[in-house]
């Protein structure tokens, strides 16, 4: 079913449709999705009242929840709904749509995706020394973790030196990712 | 038997183990890696989050690098790596723009023709199993553990073609081939909370404890998994749960490489399991 047989269309939902393929309008509300999420006692709005918000306009809602991005990425809601709604990739498609009006509802989670980012784009594999320093810069919390941290050198689960394998291909990557992400807009 | 072999990041630093392990079995049962040249990193959960593009244009690039082993199937012992290949092949075989868009970011040709198998999927072929089976050395007295596969292996299953998604059993029939007693729980496929335990701590570390808690009730000795995250995860943060909850923890948390390995008879140092922070030592007396 495509979206313009759903009659009136919102332009957050249409905006989820052209950069996804998935239709919110297919949801039902059964709410299979927010039930078996594991993460839904931190949310503050369902999976399922995330996508009715995004059915009914709410865009500055939908942005300023953190639901998208306490999101672990287990695809309990994707496996499970009915109407085969990915919702995973609506969660995702949120965080995007935020980053790119230049908001996130969770600063911590949107400076670790930004910082593993430069990181492998650096390296091109992750060094996970680096990834943490650059993590704690950013969200200011030095001392979080810190002996577990040490414990992980001590045991040496961390490397010292990092490799760099075909960072010049990797940004090329990026690069071109960009380039096309620019031209679709 | 030859198989092109992608490690990803956290085999190299925090999931040592499951590399040394997994390679050390593979020796065992005749089955040749081959690494795949100069592989660069999945992208994980930060480029799916951000970029639908970059997130299928990491894995292909690797699958590309993997095609010059001249191997046609590619193991993946990282769950979270092993999905990212898994959904970068599936959303470019349903949308044909997608691929060609692909190979003008990649710059060459579609990998067609390489699968992507996990090691769980290997192991658990019959005639593998009669070979497990036949190169354990060391037997021991029924141990008691849990299987926990958590989320990206088996879900969705449209995407990652594996077992079943709410209820797997290829790490039981693994281990009970070597000897091992997997219990039955309903946690197989709960999820750990992933990179969210780096952010979001508290959220997840209620997540670990109920995962924990439950592998005890369920009578576990210990707990066998088969992905890098959940591994760090649960190995960890039991230091954690202990200030927090009051409560001893202590619960064994061992790739079901590393069972393996201690059933070949294979030195546990060799296996990576001095890297561990909840120790290990449990279970490896059984073995001796």
């Amino acid at each position: 079913m495509e979206l313009a047989d759903h009659g009136w269309v919102s332009n957050l939902a249409r905006e989820v449709y052209q950069r996804s393929g998935e239709n919110v309008y297919l949801c039902f509300q059964c709410q299979k999705c927010s039930a078996g999420c594991p993460v839904n006692f931190a949310m503050d709005y369902t999976p399922a009242q995330l996508l009715e918000a995004v059915r009914l306009d709410q865009e500055s809602l939908v942005l300023a929840s953190k639901t998208a991005w306490l999101c672990a990425s287990c695809e309990t809601c994707t496996t499970r709904c009915p109407q085969e709604v990915d919702l995973a990739k609506i969660m995702d498609t949120i965080k995007m749509i935020s980053l790119e009006k230049g908001t996130s509802a969770l600063p911590k989670v949107s400076s670790f995706y930004h910082s593993f980012l430069l990181d492998l784009k650096f390296f091109g594999r992750i060094y996970e020394l680096g990834l943490m320093m650059w993590l704690k810069l950013q969200t200011r919390e030095f001392t979080k973790d810190l002996e577990l941290g040490m414990e992980m050198m001590r045991r040496r689960n961390l490397k010292i030196i990092p490799h760099f394998v075909r960072h010049r291909e990797v940004q090329k990557i990026f690069n071109k990712v960009q380039e096309l992400e620019r031209s679709a807009r | 038997m030859k198989y092109a072999y992608y490690p990803g990041c956290s085999l190299l630093s925090t999931a040592a183990g499951y590399d040394f392990s997994f390679r050390e079995v593979c020796n065992t049962l005749g089955i040749e890696l081959a690494e795949v040249p100069g592989w660069i990193c999945c992208g994980s959960t930060p480029a799916h989050s951000t970029s639908h593009l970059l997130a299928l244009a990491l894995p292909l690039k690797n699958l590309q690098l993997a095609q010059k082993t001249g191997s046609d199937k590619m193991v993946v012992p990282c769950a979270a790596c092993f999905s990212r290949f898994k959904f970068a092949l599936s959303e470019c075989e349903k949308d044909p723009r997608l691929k060609k868009q692909m190979m003008e970011i990649l710059e060459g040709p579609f990998p067609e023709g390489i699968r992507v198998v996990h090691p769980l999927e290997l192991f658990s072929q019959d005639d593998l199993l009669k070979k497990i089976k036949s190169a354990v050395k060391n037997h021991t007295p029924e141990l008691k553990l849990v299987c926990y596969y958590g989320c990206l292996l088996t879900r969705p299953p449209k995407v990652t073609q594996f077992d079943h998604c709410e209820n797997p059993i290829t790490m039981d029939k693994i281990l009970s081939a070597i000897g091992m007693a997997p219990q039955p729980w309903s946690y197989k496929t709960d999820c750990c909370g992933a990179s969210l335990v780096l952010t979001e701590t508290e959220v997840s570390l209620q997540l670990i404890q109920k995962l924990i808690d439950q592998a005890k009730l369920a009578g576990a000795q210990a707990i066998a998994l088969a992905c890098t995250l959940c591994h760090t995860n649960l190995d960890t943060r039991q230091k954690d749960l202990e200030k927090a909850s009051g409560n001893s923890y202590r619960m064994p948390v061992l790739f079901f490489t590393q069972l393996l390995g201690l059933a070949f008879g294979i030195p546990p140092k060799k296996l990576g399991l001095n890297k561990h922070l909840t120790s290990a030592e449990q279970v490896i007396k059984q073995f001796s």
